[in-house]
């Protein structure tokens, strides 16, 4: 079983591409809003360096946010796309389990945090269990103050992570008892992407390429004046 | 103006004349995919509409028509192949329009449509889908002749477009504020008739008197531009002045100002190069009243008149592979890295 892992949620770009045999090649580069620009070559690219043919490939697993609309359509519009050609079932991992995964050896409460612009965090709580983690609560948007007061409430050690962390680290540096994580784990990583979905694969967890959708955690501006306006 | 052939520099790689192509477009709110042989034959044309998504706020939502496009795209591009009889091994490139459009949108088109050629090891081709609009013609009437004078109208473009050989133009004119296609939206939301605007405008229109109300003409007999905004101030302030008037008769009036200067200005545009044809393209040209005008115009000035049917006016793919062929052809295929461009004007 080969798997093709493509993450783009972030202002990250991420490929891999493995099996049973662990990851056998990556690529992850971050050079701003170019998603679409970067991901078919990267692709391409991780597909030579594995020394295998795209046709060789089983599952494709997506990241399916939340995080930036715009690179995260391109990165499963991407997927979806190539699921569909080689005729291969899919797999959709959020970004904020793929955040939470690496940093995973730990008793702390994990609490992944993301960028989501416009003044706020998606978030979520973790704990760790026999070769993962296990999400804790719902995937959930907030701003950072609100996110610092409910880790003030949890009053116990945690790991901070994820871009959203280090972009408000001036909110979360006065928790006691709260750790924020470097920056070379703050986006989600393809090579965690395909490790999670082959631990899926084995369980045949899969869904169909147009079943595939994507984690907004928010509605569009439009639908939400427009309720507002009803409810008035 | 001399005439020029329509002709073109082969790329060095151009495929086969008889190449099948499927075409991807998602620049605005219609999901639509297609194939397409030698930019001639349409094997399948399937446009998924987001027109019931969008009605409620009157126009189209960016944000809610790129999320529609996630969802549709797979379902569309799967569809276009089953109905085209082919199997996806037979698809000899893979075109998406890349500009104008909205970013997000066309960002789904893209990204899709290079990871279809990617995996099937077949040229991509970006296409323009102002390009694409022009290429609607020749998709049903391969042997029109140029010079050819292209009005292109629609919800986001108005245009007059000179064509002097494949690949070959010059905007000779172009709105300076609305387009025409927003002047209908626009006109129809305040008249209460919902949207799109166009065809209900189109509809009540035939009920009305056209010479009811005299709307004004914008700059009719000066230059080859277009100014539509002032005619939709005009159709607000007679609506408050006269409450009573009758819907039909405004819609019918409103209709016929914008006819008469589209006909008017494209018709002069003709005139002033020699063109020997006039064609329609985009949303706006599958309106009932500018085609009959248009038509009559042509007739009295002894010119080819061609009108696309309406499914190939409004934006479709199959547009998008004709233009696509055209381009392969004479560019050769576009590079995995290509983007997106929101604003790219005509080529
Ligand atoms: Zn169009």
């Amino acid at each position: 079983m080969l798997i093709l892992g493509i993450e783009s949620a972030t202002d990250q770009v991420g490929s891999a591409i493995g099996g049973h045999e662990g990851v056998i090649a990556s690529a992850h580069s971050a050079r701003g809003r170019r998603h679409a620009e970067t991901l078919t070559p990267q692709i391409d690219f991780v597909r030579r360096q594995a020394q295998v043919e795209l046709a060789e490939i089983s599952v494709v697993a997506v990241d399916l946010g939340p995080g930036l609309y715009t690179g995260l359509r391109v990165g499963i519009s991407t997927a979806t796309a190539i699921a569909h050609a080689l005729g291969v079932p899919m797999i959709g991992v959020s970004s904020l389990d793929l955040v939470a995964f690496p940093v995973r050896f730990t008793s702390r409460l994990i609490v992944a945090a993301l960028d989501a612009r416009r003044g706020e965090v998606f978030h979520a709580f973790y704990r760790q269990v026999p070769g993962g983690v296990q999400r804790v609560t719902d995937y959930r948007v907030a701003t950072p103050d609100d996110l610092a007061s409910e880790l003030l409430a949890v009053n116990e050690e945690c790991l901070l992570v994820g871009d959203g962390a280090l972009r408000y680290a001036a909110t979360f540096a006065g928790l006691q008892r709260v750790e924020i994580v470097e920056q070379g784990l703050s986006h989600p990583n393809a090579r965690s992407l395909v490790q999670l979905a082959h631990a899926q694969a084995l369980r045949e967890e899969f869904v169909k390429p147009w079943e595939i959708k994507p984690l907004y955690l928010r509605k569009p501006d439009a639908e939400i004046n427009w309720s507002t306006r009803e409810g008035a | 103006m001399t005439t020029t052939e329509p002709t073109i520099d082969p790329a060095p790689d151009a495929p086969a004349v008889a190449a099948t192509i499927l075409g991807i477009e998602s620049s605005c709110d219609e999901t639509a995919a297609a194939v397409v042989v030698g930019a001639q034959s349409v094997l399948s044309s399937v446009v998924s509409s987001q027109v019931d998504l969008h009605a409620r706020y009157g126009g189209v939502v960016p944000e809610i028509a790129s999320r529609a496009h996630v969802e549709l795209l797979t379902p569309v591009v799967a569809q276009a192949v089953v109905e085209a009889g082919i199997e996806n091994d037979q698809i000899e490139a893979v075109a998406a329009t890349t500009g104008p459009g909205l970013i997000g949108s066309l960002l789904v088109g893209v990204s899709a449509a290079k990871a279809l050629a990617l995996v099937w090891d077949v040229p991509f081709v970006s296409v323009n889908h102002l390009e694409a609009h022009l290429y609607a013609s020749f998709l049903e009437e391969p042997d029109l002749e140029m010079p050819l004078v292209v009005l292109l109208v629609s919800g986001g473009h108005t245009m007059l477009v000179l064509m002097t050989g494949h690949g070959r133009y010059e905007v000779l004119g172009s709105t300076l504020d609305d387009a025409a296609g927003e002047a209908f939206d626009k006109v129809a939301r305040y008249l209460g008739l919902g949207y799109p605007g166009g065809p209900a405008i189109d509809a009540l229109a035939m009920e009305g008197d056209p010479e009811a109300i005299r709307f004004p003409r914008a700059l009719q007999n000066d230059g080859l531009n277009f100014s539509f905004s002032g005619l939709k101030t005009a159709v607000v302030n007679h609506v408050r002045k006269n409450p009573d008037a009758s819907t039909a008769d405004v819609a019918a009036s409103f209709q016929a100002a914008v006819v008469d200067v589209l006909v008017a200005k494209a018709r002069t545009a003709a005139q002033d190069v020699g063109a020997k044809g006039l064609c329609l393209a985009g949303g706006v040209a599958a309106n009932s009243q500018l085609r009959e005008t248009l038509l009559d115009v042509c007739v009295s000035d002894g010119m080819r008149g061609f009108l696309p049917s309406r499914s190939m006016c409004t934006d479709n793919a199959a547009m998008v592979a004709a233009a696509g062929w055209w381009r392969l052809q004479s560019d050769g295929p576009a590079g995995l890295d290509t983007g997106a461009n929101p604003s790219v004007g005509l080529p």
